[in-house]
């Protein structure tokens, strides 16, 4: 049975399913079971220098990549065909676009991991998956930066269009996604490859501060309408307890001495 | 009205002796852990200095508390809150752990462990982040104690605003004063207002102002939002810390450990009962001078029937306001007017109030000719600049302090006259517009200032909010994760560390 036996098939068939399960799960059961542990780690407090840039050259830098990311491989091709947007002007978008973005953010990525691994406060204080996530960071970076040099020599669109059926084929759980891209670049393959690896990695790592940053605004600025926050003890609001209060004051009889909850 | 009742404190700075007895047993209590070693809840400094973290009072430079913009509204002065998120990734007002100090220890071990030498051996520092030698000791969390250092850079003193300050620079002239600081417990903290996850919270039955460490993701807003610095960031778990209030302790009736072995009894805790309505307005009272007066406002009397009846339907619970009648607290900051709000120009409205110091004239080879207005010294002509305890206290308005200091020389006067004249002397109450009888009852309370009086704290109720069956085998209070059952092996699965609550074992 394993002459037809096809890595490809492991890699962009199989993997993408346990590479999402693990990181969904792991995530839920994480925020569940471990709240404590759930945070950016940030190491501001002991070293400004060379993190400011760093840092916001790295996040600005990787975000535009990852919305890029999301919006380009899951828009539907037909999507793209009712706009009547050419396949080669969107390949030259995400070369433009993702292309400056993303060597934002290996330069900032550079100044972390050199921050991380040269500065005494900063090494002392990392655990190996800090190191190690910063490390495949910057490879997926640098590997995504490179396969670009592979893209400007089709600018056709129709490779990136084999990539957006492939990543849409898999959350439509389409079991044959993986034959759309058995004979793409190797760089490619290694890229998508590497970011399963991080994305099965996620939950075990500080990356799950990215659901709390995209949270973040929402929480701040939608759900929360003022500045400040009080929390009370006690299981009713206010305007119930005062108006159990004021009925309970009506009732004839023995005065009534404690007060609404 | 919304009646909401806070426990409150106040620190007579008149009696402390800055023996740092609080910061050490807050210390041992609260920080000793890795992570906030440079942290300390409580700590005292040495004024005129700019203090731990150094020039934390320089809101120019770290952009705490808040500012109130032309058309009256109030936000962060780092910001509004769509500043404070797009500073998520570096924050350009947080100062770094060398504002406060690098975390050390001596080599101790060195000392008993050296071979013969012909030096005797030391016991030299080394960092508690990196363990690697420190040759120099740049800081630390009380660097300037008992005015050490020189004058030019302690005078960078942000309290020396509009006080020509060189005269304090030479011996004859320099004064100084100690300045025991804590967490506000501000009823219009910045810190929560900066927190994008919502983890900082006040607590309606007893105002003190904590953080959900378990919704805390570190993004550090709250460490420049503090103007008193007092919220620092634990790097070894990535959470922020505050002082809690020593909650545990004050929920069953017990003073916070800081004023219960405060050597000094300069600390009281007490009651005051605040119309949680009038909080807004009165931060953002237009001039700067008048936010002391608009926080007197927002307190509420203990004594006034309507209040009684509003604190009753709101659910303060009839102890609480019992407690709140016979408050200290009350009493200093609203009947007698001595306690003042620490740089009520923060906008922050905070909860922990300071009485200023007595100090002694100026002159004092002068004796004969001291300035004397109305048969009582001028307070005016003491030796710490009444300007600079109004830069401190009253964001700059001298009057107040003036009237406070008077009130305590006066109850000096008056005393003395009682206990070696044995007269009761109305006439010198009544020039600073009290009665004997408050003097006496000032006196007892402040200079005698028995345990009973200084704190009168209700228990909380919490039997009225939770059944005892439900919270039974639960897990308690401890610090950072004890409570987490994800742990297996040496460290957990999402990378906590494991701690070991093992008892110590004696082997025979």
């Amino acid at each position: 049975m394993f002459e037809s036996f096809d890595i490809n098939f492991v890699i962009f068939g199989v993997m993408p399913y346990v590479a999402l399960t693990v990181f969904l799960v792991g995530s839920i059961a994480r925020y569940e079971r471990d709240p404590f542990t759930w945070k950016s780690s940030s190491s501001q407090l002991l070293r400004r220098k060379q993190l400011i840039w760093g840092s916001i050259l790295f996040h600005v830098g990787i975000l535009t990549v990852f919305f890029g990311h999301l919006v380009g491989l899951f828009t539907p091709v037909w999507v793209l065909d009712a706009l009547a947007v050419p396949y080669g002007l969107k390949q030259w978008m995400a070369v433009l676009i993702g292309g400056p973005a993303g060597l934002a953010a290996l330069i900032g990525g550079t100044m972390l991991i050199h921050r991380r691994l040269t500065d005494p406060r900063i090494r002392a204080t990392s655990t190996t998956l800090d190191i190690l996530i910063m490390i495949l960071i910057w490879l997926q970076l640098a590997i995504g930066l490179l396969t670009i040099t592979q893209s400007l020599q089709h600018m056709d669109g129709a490779e990136m269009i084999r990539f957006m059926e492939w990543s849409q084929s898999v959350v439509t759980w389409n079991i044959n996604a993986w034959v759309t891209v058995v004979d793409v670049h190797w760089l490619f393959k290694l890229h998508i490859f590497l970011g399963l690896i991080i994305t099965m990695l996620f939950p075990f790592t500080r990356l799950v501060h990215i659901w709390s940053g995209f949270a973040a605004p929402f929480r701040y600025l939608v759900a929360r309408s003022g500045y400040q926050i009080v929390r009370s003890r006690r299981r009713r609001p206010l305007e119930e307890r005062r108006r159990a209060f004021d009925r309970r004051q009506g009732v004839e009889g023995p005065k009534a001495h404690t007060p609404a909850e | 009205m919304k009646v909401r009742a806070q426990i409150g404190k106040v620190l007579n700075l008149d009696k402390c002796i800055g023996c740092h007895t609080c910061s050490v047993t807050c210390k041992n209590v609260w920080t000793t852990r890795e992570g906030v070693e440079y942290a300390w809840f409580n700590n005292v400094e040495t004024k005129p200095g700019t203090g731990y973290p150094t020039d934390w009072e320089n809101q120019k430079r770290w952009n705490g508390g808040w500012v109130r913009s032309a058309s009256g509204k109030l936000q962060p002065k780092q910001g509004a809150k769509w500043r404070i998120l797009a500073n998520i990734f570096a924050n350009p007002s947080m100062p770094e752990i060398d504002d406060y100090y690098e975390p050390f220890d001596f080599d101790y071990d060195h000392l008993k462990s050296a071979p013969d030498m012909q030096a005797f051996p030391t016991a030299r520092p080394r960092s508690k982040i990196t363990g690697e030698r420190m040759e120099k000791i740049e800081r630390g969390p009380n660097w300037e104690e008992i005015l050490g250092g020189e004058f030019a850079k302690r005078s960078a003193d942000y309290n020396f605003d509009k006080v020509q300050k060189d005269i304090y620079g030479e011996y004859e002239n320099t004064f100084m004063m100690y300045l025991p600081r804590l967490c506000e417990h501000c009823l219009n903290p910045t810190c929560s207002a900066s927190c994008p996850s919502g983890a900082i919270y006040k607590r309606e039955e007893d105002g003190i102002v904590l953080i959900d460490q378990e919704k805390c993701r570190g993004w550090r807003m709250c460490i420049s939002g503090c103007p008193y610095k007092k919220v620092y960031y634990n790097w070894d778990t990535g959470k922020s810390e505050k002082c809690t209030f020593c909650y545990p302790r004050i929920e069953s009736g017990q003073p916070t450990v800081c004023s219960e072995t405060c050597v000094g009894r300069i600390r009281y805790l007490g009651v005051i009962l605040y119309d949680a309505d009038k909080i807004e307005a009165a931060a953002s009272a237009e001039r700067e001078t008048d936010l002391y007066g608009a926080q007197l406002d927002v307190f509420l009397d203990p004594n006034d029937p309507e209040v009684i009846a509003a604190a009753r339907r709101d659910g303060v619970p009839e102890d609480w306001i019992e407690a709140a009648k016979i408050s200290p607290v009350w009493k200093m900051a609203m009947d007698w007017k001595v306690a003042f709000p620490l740089h009520p120009e923060y906008r922050t409205l905070p909860m922990v109030w300071y009485i200023p110091p007595l100090s002694p004239i100026q002159n004092a080879a002068q004796a004969g000719q001291i300035a004397m207005s109305d048969q009582m010294p001028d307070v005016r002509s003491l030796r710490i600049p009444v300007k600079y305890l109004a830069n401190m206290l009253t964001a700059g308005d001298e009057e107040p302090i003036v009237s406070a200091l008077e009130r305590m020389s006066a109850m000096r006067l008056y005393m003395r006259a009682l206990t070696v004249d044995g007269v009761r002397d109305e006439g010198i109450a009544a020039r600073v517009g009290m009665s004997g009888r408050m003097i006496e009852d000032m006196y007892k309370i402040m200079a005698i200032a028995d345990y009973e009086d200084r704190f009168a704290i209700p228990t909380a109720h919490r039997e009225q909010n939770e059944a005892g069956a439900d919270i039974r085998g639960g897990c308690g209070f401890t610090d950072g994760n004890g409570c987490s059952d994800g742990e297996s092996g040496k460290t957990s699965l999402f990378g906590g560390k494991k701690k070991s609550f093992a008892l110590p074992l004696e082997s025979f």
